[in-house]
């Protein structure tokens, strides 16, 4: 049998995804569409009577008559004319069953592509729940389409439509007579079809909301949720941290006994495992973040925030519509800045671009941790707040600031002065599936290991070896690393960055942390556990205790103010010149965070210098 | 009246859409989603800081819409509220 080509069509916040996600399990690939900046979803699966299938998982979208380029995607796929992507062989629809007023506009839409098309009713529990009874064999007449009830969120929800996907196909559905009135013809079948049994305003979202969206318990609400976030980051993930650490020390101490002494036993123990270990240490960190996020998003709060926060952002002349994408920059600029897809005005969505690398990633984690680590005291202040929790909060704090000031400033630059929209669907609230968030976790984590895999043990190890080679001449005095290709280049970089208080270690850093900026933490791994000579083993698992002895407390807030700003990273770069086709905005954006972290580097290590 | 002239709470009914300029992708888009004459609207919520945006509920589903872009739909209140 041949495959069959599928695309999941729908409204946003209809559960595709998580119908997508009990169809194909962990077999997706995340990419792009040919010659656009929009995700292309794609997984397999194999139906019980064996025939295979790849499913297309469409963008969300609200209508065929497109207003986003999320939108135009779907349209062109749907109607079998986007270049590159076959026609799919049946469209199969899912419509939320407790929001059919909103859904079934678009269900009609699809009756005139000239496909096959099958309605997957989705949530059909919740709606039931609700106090809805829906007459399926009613439904399935007036809409002219097979009807399927779906559970996205239950392991055999999707055995129904598995059933049909083997059954006989669907016919073509006989397209309605032009100008047809979609919203009135959706009345009529709700009328005919659906009946209440309990009224709207006793539902979850009602109740819920009069708290979530109230004027003053709203904003109490997320700054509770954010403040918490922070703190677990820090505090919960240090268990798991120090475990991670432990291994990687004990790891390097048992391959140093293994190898002969020499430059081998050096690439793997300095190189390799204090390299990659120290960065490794992190993931903890990360996955509890991206966890947050994704559970923020997934419950449907995240569009709530937006709303509360709408007013706020439109200070800085952005919409609540940013507030996502910068919420994702939190973990990595990367995805934030491709989330900047869904904002339609397209100044918004530059200024939203360019702002974006100042909400602290989780990159920069690893810096902030170290350096807060070693020279902040860990301190209860207040009764209840952790002195060093306290100063993450600051740092996120300081980029957040900056990043309304430097909106403010190019919103001030640009004359632009058309209409900022915000028109958001607050979708209904739902208790996020542990499927969909390990999945989410889980793409995530194998891309920080890839990188680690990859560009962060390549760069150890190319840093291990300028850092090596040329060995000191015979009778040298000083660390080795003093006559290194590294410290050279070190030494090289010192008079720009003195007047910030960095040493030359800490501007051979900076280089490979241009690639990948948790890198700047292996990099300083590896250099000090070079330079140290005796106990290169533990270097890198006392790069905390040791740095106190090698810094001032000066230069070490001076390198976090640095990290604030952290021009250098690659990948944001790219992503900027990939989603703006402009090689001046990626200068612009390269340039003035640049600049910015020159500033507030050189403004810290004096100021604290001068206390 | 118009839909941004609702207080937070308030029952109406929509009258119409109106674009604001020739072919409005606003008011298209609101139409599309249901922003259609006859049809029962509630302020659900109004936001922080002088209630910009309001948060409107249109039969089961829940916007988050700007004054500016409230100001497009017109209304009347409704005599037994849903």
């Amino acid at each position: 049998m041949t495959t069959l080509n599928i695309a999941l069509v729908g409204n946003p916040n209809c559960g595709k995804t998580a119908l997508f996600n009990l169809l194909t399990g962990s077999r997706q690939k995340v990419a792009n569409y040919a010659g656009a900046t929009v995700e292309r979803k794609e997984g397999w699966f194999t139906t019980p009577a064996g025939r295979g299938v790849r499913l297309l998982d469409l963008p969300g979208a609200y209508s065929l008559n497109a207003t986003s380029p999320d939108e135009a995607v779907t349209r062109d796929v749907c109607a079998g004319t986007y270049r590159g992507e076959a026609a799919p062989d049946l469209l199969v629809c899912v419509a939320d069953a407790t929001n059919l007023r909103l859904h079934l506009r678009f269900v009609l839409e699809m009756r005139a592509l000239g496909r096959p098309v099958v309605l997957a009713l989705n949530m059909i529990d919740a709606a039931t729940r609700n106090g809805m009874e829906i007459d399926l064999p009613r439904l399935q007449a007036e809409t002219g389409m097979p009807v399927i009830p779906t559970v996205g969120i239950k392991r055999d929800g999707a055995r129904a439509l598995l059933a049909q996907l083997d059954g006989t196909p669907p016919p073509v559905p006989t397209p309605l007579p032009p100008g047809t009135d979609l919203h009135a013809m959706v009345r009529q079948i709700l009328a005919d079809c659906v009946t209440h049994t309990t009224p709207l305003s006793d539902r979850v979202e009602e109740r819920l909301d009069r708290w979530v969206l109230h004027p003053v318990w709203g904003p109490v609400i997320l700054v509770v949720l954010l403040f918490l976030m922070f703190q677990a980051v820090f505090a919960w993930a240090q268990p798991l941290m120090d475990a991670i650490d432990a291994g990687m020390g004990l790891l390097g101490q048992q391959v140093g006994r293994l190898l002969p002494a020499g430059a081998l036993r050096s690439l793997i123990v300095d190189g390799v495992i204090a390299g990659a270990g120290s960065v490794v240490t992190f993931l903890p960190q990360i996955l509890i973040l991206f966890a947050w996020i994704l559970v923020l998003e997934e419950s449907g709060y995240l569009p709530r925030a937006a709303f509360l926060l709408d007013r706020l952002m439109s200070f800085a002349g952005l919409s609540g519509r940013s507030f996502i994408p910068l919420l994702s920059s939190f973990a990595c600029a990367v995805p934030g800045i491709m989330a900047t897809r869904t904002i339609q005005n397209p100044r918004d969505r530059l200024i939203t671009i360019l702002i974006a690398p100042l909400m602290t990633c989780s990159a920069r984690l690893p810096v902030y941790t170290l350096l807060i680590g070693a020279f902040v005291p860990h301190r209860t202040v207040l009764g209840f707040m952790n002195l060093q929790g306290l100063v993450l909060f600051g740092l996120y704090a300081a980029g957040i600031v900056s990043a309304v000031l430097v909106a403010l400033v190019l919103r001030w630059r640009n004359a632009d002065r058309r209409e900022a929209t915000l028109l958001m669907e607050l979708p209904a609230y739902r208790l996020p599936n542990p499927r969909d968030i390990a999945l989410g976790l889980w793409e995530r984590a194998r891309i920080f290991l890839v990188r680690v895999g990859t560009t962060i043990v390549s760069l150890t190890v190319l840093l291990w070896g300028l850092s090596s080679f040329p060995p000191p001449p015979a009778g040298a005095t000083g660390p080795a690393i003093d006559w290194s290709l590294a410290g050279r280049i070190g030494h090289l970089m010192l008079p720009l960055f003195a007047p910030l208080g960095f040493n030359w270690q800490i501007c051979v850093a900076l280089i490979p942390g241009l690639a990948a900026r948790e890198v700047a933490v292996g990099a300083l791994a590896t250099v000090y556990s070079l330079g140290s000579g005796t106990d290169t083993d533990q270097a890198a698992a006392q790069l905390g205790q040791m740095l106190p002895t090698h810094w001032s407390l000066a230069t070490a807030l001076s390198l976090l103010a640095w990290y604030v700003y952290a021009p250098q990273c690659v990948a944001t770069l790219a992503v900027i010149r990939r989603e703006t086709t402009s090689w001046r905005v990626v200068a612009v954006t390269a340039g003035y965070l640049f600049g910015l972290a020159y500033l507030a580097a050189f403004l810290t290590y004096h100021i604290v210098r001068a206390l | 009246m118009r839909l941004s002239d609702l207080p937070r709470g308030a029952d109406a009914i929509i009258d119409s859409v109106n674009d604001t300029a020739s072919n409005d992708p606003v008011a298209r888009r609101l139409r599309e989603l249901g922003f259609v004459p006859g049809e029962p609207v509630r302020i659900i919520a109004t936001a922080p800081l002088g209630g910009d945006p309001m948060a409107v509920r249109i039969g089961f589903t829940r916007f988050a819409l700007r004054r500016t872009e409230a100001d497009r739909v017109t209304v009347h209140m409704a005599e037994n509220p849903a």
